[in-house]
């Protein structure tokens, strides 16, 4: 576990000590200072509908960041040539794994904190509970990590950077148009199909402030199976070369 | 102390290593001689668990790395041909950073961070960022990043490459100083380099070790190319018997200017060569220069890979008569 915490906290030293991941916290926060001003706060709306719409648009901010956040884990080791001293290094894979996806996490759940001010405007002003606002960040926060998850995952598998950001954006709008094959599949297949709905199915209960435990589960369910297929990827390494 | 079994890697239809075996007793200096491509790397990544062997094993200290990976990698510190290091760290949060990611708990981390830092002679750059280091710097916080959790073996990968005379005369004291406290194995592909500061070589070829010794035994009793150059004439030359001499092959003379000629050849042994100059004396021709056409070394080398060649590509084995030297069959 030590290990672990050692790596994710490199990992987030990383983050904060490099340029990409200032950016990444000012873009973001502008996108979301601006969607909530421009769409969530237009128009003649209850203070429940404006904070149910903040966390509508700060799923999309929250998918965006955790691609870029993501894609480097790995891919950045492999091109700078440090990856061999995690790979040398006594530590399980898994927990190689584990520790570096909980610093992408940490920046992720930093970059979320940082929101917090938009819907704290809304409780102060509004009839809101603070409830809602907890189901929404335990939402954003279950979505971002099931996104860093298989981003993480993509990350191990792209020789570089970009790459894993496509590889890791095509996986996440493949899940998040999940409903829409659904509806074309009848029967079982089909509402499993729908099951794996990254958006539509599991997170617009959050977004109206009530935590599903079915929800809960598949986030953790998507997030660690991608972190235990990343596992896979790096120990099928040793033999591969 | 480490003993390679056997050890074959396959990447896909090409084979990296075709049943490379040896031991290395502790405390030795051992270098891997090789071309680009002969598998050092590959054997390298192997000992250090960063690969598997597709056949074979690999054990340092007692500990089979396939099947205890783990306590494979607790005893053994790597420097890969690139040092593995974040430019963002200061040398100090560099060295701390790997030896707490190789379990140097965290009372003992600062000691051992100021023992490699003294032993690198790094002091002086400990709280510079690794991004604003010269690459002779970078390869010793590299050196010192692989031993500061105190492993067993210290695995370099071509540690002296891209570095300046100065740089690599400092480097080799450096590794020659490990063998203290640890057993050192390095790659290069610099034969002069590895002779110095290794204290034995395996030669490494097309995926097999193709000889092993010291530089003095391995290069002991090998053909060697000399160029003479004597005043006298080829004509005069060719009544002699020396062309003919079993120990001499790939004889060519030619004569210069100013009476002078010039005979290039490959003699069997130093002997040979002190023969031919003083049969050549004998029969009055008057020897200006004789050199050595190539290092030693250079000619073992030479002469190991294109044995090695030819015998994958025939299913008869490499000449044995090739050195003195323990030869790979």
């Amino acid at each position: 576990m030590n290990a672990a915490l050692l790596l994710a906290r490199r990992e987030l030293t990383g983050y904060l000590s490099s340029m990409m991941g200032w950016l990444i916290l000012a873009i973001l926060l502008l996108a979301d200072g601006l969607l909530f001003n421009g769409f969530a706060m237009s128009g003649e709306k209850k203070s429940f509908d404006v904070l149910q719409a903040f966390f509508y648009f700060s799923s999309g901010t929250t998918i965006v960041a955790s691609i870029f956040i993501s894609m480097r884990v790995f891919a950045e080791e492999r091109q700078q040539g440090t990856l061999v001293l995690l790979e040398t290094a006594p530590i399980p894979e898994v927990v190689v794994v584990i520790g570096k996806f909980l610093g992408a996490w940490a920046f992720l759940l930093i970059l979320l904190a940082l929101s917090g001010y938009l819907p704290a405007l809304v409780l102060v002003n509004g009839s809101v509970t603070a409830g809602h606002i907890f189901a929404g960040y335990v939402g954003l926060a279950m979505l971002g990590a099931a996104c860093l998850g298989i981003g993480t995952l993509s990350s191990a598998l792209a020789k570089n950077q970009i790459l894993a950001a496509v590889m890791s954006g095509a996986i996440l709008v493949a899940l998040l148009l999940a409903w829409m094959l659904a509806k074309k599949i009848d029967g079982t297949f089909g509402d499993v199909v729908g099951f794996l709905d990254l958006f539509d199915k599991h997170y617009r209960t959050f977004s109206r402030g009530t935590i599903k435990l079915a929800s809960v589960a598949y986030y953790a369910a998507l997030t660690w199976g991608s972190l235990l297929m990343c596992t896979s990827v790096l120990t099928a390494r040793r033999w591969r070369g | 102390m480490i003993e390679a079994h056997e050890v074959k890697k396959h990447y896909g239809d090409k084979t990296a290593l075709d049943g490379v075996s040896f031991r290395i007793a502790r405390g030795e200096v051992v270098g891997f001689l090789g071309l680009n491509g002969a598998g050092k790397t590959t054997m390298l990544k192997i000992l250090c668990g960063l690969l598997l062997p597709t056949a074979g094993r690999v054990v340092v200290d007692g500990i089979d790395g396939v099947s205890d990976p783990l306590a494979l990698r607790r005893r053994i510190g790597f420097l890969p041909d690139r040092p593995p290091l974040y430019g963002d760290m200061t040398v100090r949060q560099m060295l701390t950073y790997a030896g707490r990611l190789n379990g140097v708990e965290g009372k003992r981390i600062a000691g051992r961070v100021s023992d490699v830092l003294a032993l690198a002679d790094l002091d002086h750059v400990a709280d510079d960022l690794v991004e604003t280091l010269s690459h002779g710097y970078r390869q010793r916080v590299g050196i010192a990043q692989s031993i500061v959790h105190q492993p067993k073996l210290v695995v370099l990968d071509e540690p002296i490459s891209g570095l300046d005379p100065a740089q690599i005369v400092a480097m080799r004291g450096l590794i020659r100083g490990l063998k203290e406290h640890h057993t050192v194995l390095l790659s290069s592909h610099i034969l002069n380099e590895i002779a110095l500061t290794a204290d034995r070589i395996l030669v490494l070829h097309s995926g097999r070790i193709v000889a092993e010794g010291d530089a003095a035994t391995l290069t002991g009793g090998g053909h060697k190319q000399v160029e003479i150059v004597a005043r006298g004439t080829v004509a005069a030359l060719e009544k002699t018997t020396i062309l003919a001499d079993d120990d001499v092959s790939d004889a060519t003379a030619v004569d210069v200017a100013d009476g002078l000629m010039r005979l290039q050849a490959r003699f069997a042994g130093d002997e040979t060569c002190e023969r031919v100059v003083k049969m050549m004396v004998e029969r009055g021709f008057g020897i200006r220069r004789v050199t050595a056409m190539e290092s030693d070394l250079e000619a073992l080398f030479l002469r190991l890979t294109n044995g090695a060649s030819s015998s994958l590509s025939s299913p008869s084995p490499p000449s044995p008569s090739a050195q003195s030297g323990r030869t790979a069959e």
